[in-house]
């Protein structure tokens, strides 16, 4: 099943399923931008005022996000920040502070206080697609991959301009593919990738236009945005920043607003719902749940504004993972998992990773082996319900579920937050086993599990962080300890997949030897310190033990250490 | 819209036990009520003499032996069957369920799924993944997510005849608890919150332990002292089950878990204590099990018990010896003798 499908997908370009870009939704939102920033903002306040109804708790809340505000803009700076910010705030704490001390009629200027931020924010967060510079966009990274690909890959003279090889040889989408497309043109997709590298969304970006989509949109950290070339795809790919150094409330509301309002007009979207990238390497056990809930109150509203109609547009969750030999920025993130870890300390996000970096990141990603597949899962409705092809939820009896009367009471579509929270909580865990279930091995993934999981075995006195500050010289596994041990969790591997736990990636079967050779040439194969390697006894030896941890996590959580 | 709206739409019980009854007629004070009996007979019984197991049955109850009736009529149900039907009525309850319907049950027990050929002494582990709260059987054979529960200090014969009492419902739905307290709230019956749901669950099953322990300690002749250390220590072991099975601390020492356990280790109207104390007078399991009309849920629940303490490594001393005297021979002297050498001495050591 899983070998047809892939070579199936092999170098079969999907045709798109609209027409032409006037008729996404992306481009819909964003030629009536301003309309919808208006929207967006008008409801923020709505639902803000809701949350804070006396005058003195919207003092308190204002006061707070100015004092954040500040704070963040002495403490933690970022090249994207307006240059207008600093103003910006001691103006309205200025007038804040005028407005408290009034005590007659200054609702007026509060109301009005209050709207200037949110509409600040909604400005902020709204993307701008433009059809023209996706297009270019587009053609760019086509075509230069391309030149890449075939340039290194086919050694002839004249390569360079050749088409033998394109993205689809180095990328592998496999899973729910033509549920996917049929979907996209039901209802509206929310598609939930796991998050391990800041490159997942030119990935998945690339995915979306490779399987004949229309562009979704992306709430996309505003971190990514200091960085200049990631700034120009993303702009382009219709992204909205979403930055996570602000936490108040008036933000997080206009956030969830606006992935609200946009997905009730149909625009596709994707979240990350791990919120930021696995430092661990570990599949997202827990998600954030605030861009999630948005979709189920967009689903509920939905319901709710057509109570008679026999069709509502549907919400489709479609989880999606990414599956790598190597994360570029897995020994900063494993240090930082580590740290917090270790001393429960908060660090702040960095990227060291300009954009010299990643297009050296790039080169060497199409010059050598190493491939990515990007597993697509079945889709779900908003309360994680299996759906078939014609949207219908289905229960695990296989009988139909009318999503709409899980937010029915007493015979009536109701909001309830608090049910909606919950419900919320519900999905996410879906999700999560969902991840499980579609996550990928790669040969890579299993010979680090192996390995580190071997060494641990060997010091079972130390903990994890003695056992990663033993000096690399005194690590050295036997191989043919380890092929034996490796054939067994195989063995395993495959009896999941018979279970439907888990997938592989075809290469993981066949002689032992070879798909091990596999794995320890690919395990973060970029990396300057390797994190596995054979001696000149053949043995494996290790350059890098924190890594290796960061890249063996990828396959905690299917109880395979008692096969070591 | 109106026409259903809760106040006009009747609540289903399913289960026409002594708990069920009781329950079908408190929610009758407030509403219209259709009861499933899986018994024609029991249903016609009803219907013409208004008297069920000795109680005097509501007008507004309606008894009837179709599921699917109570369903399309009922947007709220409470299931009250014994745990060891349980899954096998949910599976038949399961294709009239939708998404709007609200379940709260009342049953105290376990559900357990083996492999083909096992019992609970055969499997080589018992874990979560066997062991089911019967919210958790809700929720897994129908489409049904607003689950709640309800636990306490509920002696059916009491609450049949009007005493004060209380119960605990629970959910992580605060509709569901709010309608549950709606529809069961008079004033003779309190009606606490809690959004544990599984905690006040594991809390309600494991008291069974307890209370057949205090029937044993009874049918021994002996007094306060005994029940008090008894009581204590109960609850100290429930927590420290409770927590290995998913629950928390709170629900244990609220109505569900200290008031319910006080009030079966003082019932020898309960089915449980009842068992504990003929066993002390040294009476065979198989004979006492033979006479009773229904089922003391306690029983199982020691078995299911000790299994999963195994695995999840809980010291839990009372239902260790319980198990021993219930299904190894051990005498309930014996086994005080046991609990009274044994050398522990912290009294609380998990706030």
């Amino acid at each position: 099943m899983e070998i047809l499908e892939e070579k199936k997908n092999k170098n079969k370009p999907y045709k798109p399923i609209l027409d032409g870009i006037p008729d996404w939704p992306v481009y819909q939102l964003s030629k009536n931008r301003k309309e919808f920033v208006e929207e967006v903002a008008c409801k923020s306040i709505e639902r803000i005022r809701e949350l804070r109804t006396t005058r003195k708790q919207l003092i308190d809340e204002l006061e707070a996000t100015v004092y954040r505000e500040q704070n963040r803009i002495k403490r933690n700076r970022w090249r994207v920040d307006p240059k207008d910010d600093s103003k910006f705030w001691s103006d309205v704490k200025k007038d804040l502070i005028e407005a408290s001390t009034k005590t007659d009629d200054s609702d007026k200027t509060l109301e009005e206080i209050l709207k200037r931020i949110v509409m600040r924010y909604a400005n902020e967060i709204a993307g701008s697609f433009k059809p023209n510079s996706y297009r270019v966009t587009r053609e760019l990274i086509k075509f230069w991959f391309a030149r890449l690909l075939n340039g290194a890959r086919v050694k002839k003279f004249g390569a360079f301009f050749r088409n033998q090889y394109t993205l689809r040889d180095k990328i592998q989408i496999v899973g729910k593919v033509k549920l996917l497309r049929k979907l996209a043109k039901k209802g509206t997709v929310v598609m939930v990738p796991t998050h391990f590298s800041n490159l997942d969304s030119i990935l998945i970006g690339w995915v979306i236009h490779s399987l004949g989509l229309p562009a979704f949109i992306y709430g996309a950290g505003l971190n990514l945005f200091n960085i200049k070339i990631f700034a120009y795809f993303m702009n382009s790919l219709g992204a909205y920043k979403v930055d996570r150094r602000k936490k108040n409330l008036p933000y997080l509301e206009t956030l969830k607003m606006y992935s609200n309002l946009a997905i009730q007009k149909g625009a596709h979207s994707i979240f990350f719902p791990g919120g930021t990238r696995s430092r661990s390497g570990l599949i997202e056990k827990q998600l954030k749940l605030g861009l999630l809930s948005t979709a189920i109150e967009a689903q509920r509203n939905l319901y709710f504004e057509n109570p008679n109609a026999t069709e509502v547009r549907k919400i489709f969750i479609v989880p999606v993972t990414l599956n790598y030999n190597f994360v570029l920025e897995a020994p900063d993130l494993i240090e930082d998992y580590l740290h917090v870890k270790g001393q429960d300390k908060y660090f702040p996000e960095q990227d060291k990773y300009g954009s010299m970096q990643l297009l050296t990141f790039l080169f060497k990603f199409f010059t050598k082996g190493s491939n990515i597949s990007v597993s697509i899962g079945s889709a779900l409705d908003v309360l994680g319900n299996y759906v078939d092809e014609e949207g219908h939820s289905i229960d695990n009896q296989g009988r139909l579920i009318h999503t709409k009367d899980y937010f029915i009471s007493s015979g009536q579509i109701s909001e309830d937050k608090q049910r909606e929270d919950e419900y919320t909580r519900m999905l996410s865990q879906k999700i999560v086993s969902e991840y499980h279930r579609i996550n990928r091995v790669f040969a890579s993934h299993l010979a680090a599990f192996v390995a580190f999981e071997m060494w641990q075995q060997k010091f079972p006195k130390l903990d994890l962080f003695g056992l990663l500050r033993l000096p690399e010289e005194d690590l050295e596994l036997d191989y043919a300890e380890f092929r034996d041990t490796f054939k067994r969790v195989r063995k395993r591997i495959y009896e999941l997949n018979d279970e439907g736990k888990l997938y592989f990636a075809t290469h993981l079967k066949g002689k032992v030897d070879n798909v091990l050779k596999t794995g320890i040439e690919n395990v973060g194969i970029f990396h300057l310190k390797r994190p596995l390697l054979l001696n000149k006894k053949g043995n494996i030896i290790t350059k890098d033990l924190t890594v290796l941890y960061y890249y063996h996590n990828r396959l905690v959580g299917y109880d395979l250490e008692q096969f070591i | 819209m109106t026409s259903s709206s809760l106040s006009d739409k009747p609540v289903g019980v399913i289960g026409a036990g002594n708990f069920g009854s009781v329950i079908a007629n408190i929610l009758a004070l407030n509403r219209r009520v259709i009861l499933y009996a899986r018994d024609e007979a029991v249903v016609n019984s009803i219907l013409n003499t208004r008297v069920h197991r000795g109680y005097p049955m509501s007008h507004h109850v309606e008894p009837t032996s179709d599921m699917a009736y109570l369903a399309s009529h009922c947007d709220v149900i409470f299931p009250m069957v014994p745990s060891a039907h349980f899954r096998e009525m949910m599976k038949k309850l399961s294709p009239y369920l939708h998404p709007y319907h609200i379940l709260i049950h009342g049953t105290k027990g376990f559900d357990i799924t083996l492999p083909e050929g096992q019992t609970i002494e055969s499997v080589s582990k018992l874990t979560r993944e066997q062991v089911k709260t019967m919210s958790e059987v809700i929720k897994e054979e129908s489409v049904v997510v607003r689950v709640g529960c309800l636990a306490g200090p509920n002696l059916a014969k009491e609450l049949a005849q009007r005493q004060p009492g209380a119960t605990v419902v629970a959910s992580h739905f605060n509709e569901v608890i709010q309608i549950g307290k709606k529809l069961l709230r008079n004033d003779r019956f309190q009606v606490y919150e809690n959004n544990d749901i599984v905690g006040v669950e594991i809390a309600g099953v494991l008291k069974n332990i307890i209370a057949i322990a205090s029937g044993a300690l009874s049918g021994l002749g002996y007094g306060e002292n005994a029940k008090g250390l008894l009581i204590s220590r109960g609850a100290v072991e429930m927590v420290y089950l409770g927590r290995a099975l998913g629950g928390d601390l709170k629900a244990f020492l609220g109505v569900a878990g200290i008031g319910d356990l006080v009030t079966t280790c003082n019932s020898p109207m309960s089915r449980n204590f009842t068992v504990g104390y003929r066993l002390a007078k040294g009476e065979k399991l198989e004979a006492i099990l033979a006479d009773m009309t229904e089922i003391a849920e306690g029983v199982n629940t020691v078995r299911i018990a000790k299994k999963c303490a195994d695995h999840y490594k809980v010291r839990a001393l009372i239902t260790d010896r319980l198990y021993k005297v219930l299904f190894e021979g051990m005498t309930v002297e014996e086994a005080l003798e046991f609990l009274m050498r044994y050398p522990l001495n912290v009294d609380i050591d998990f706030l």
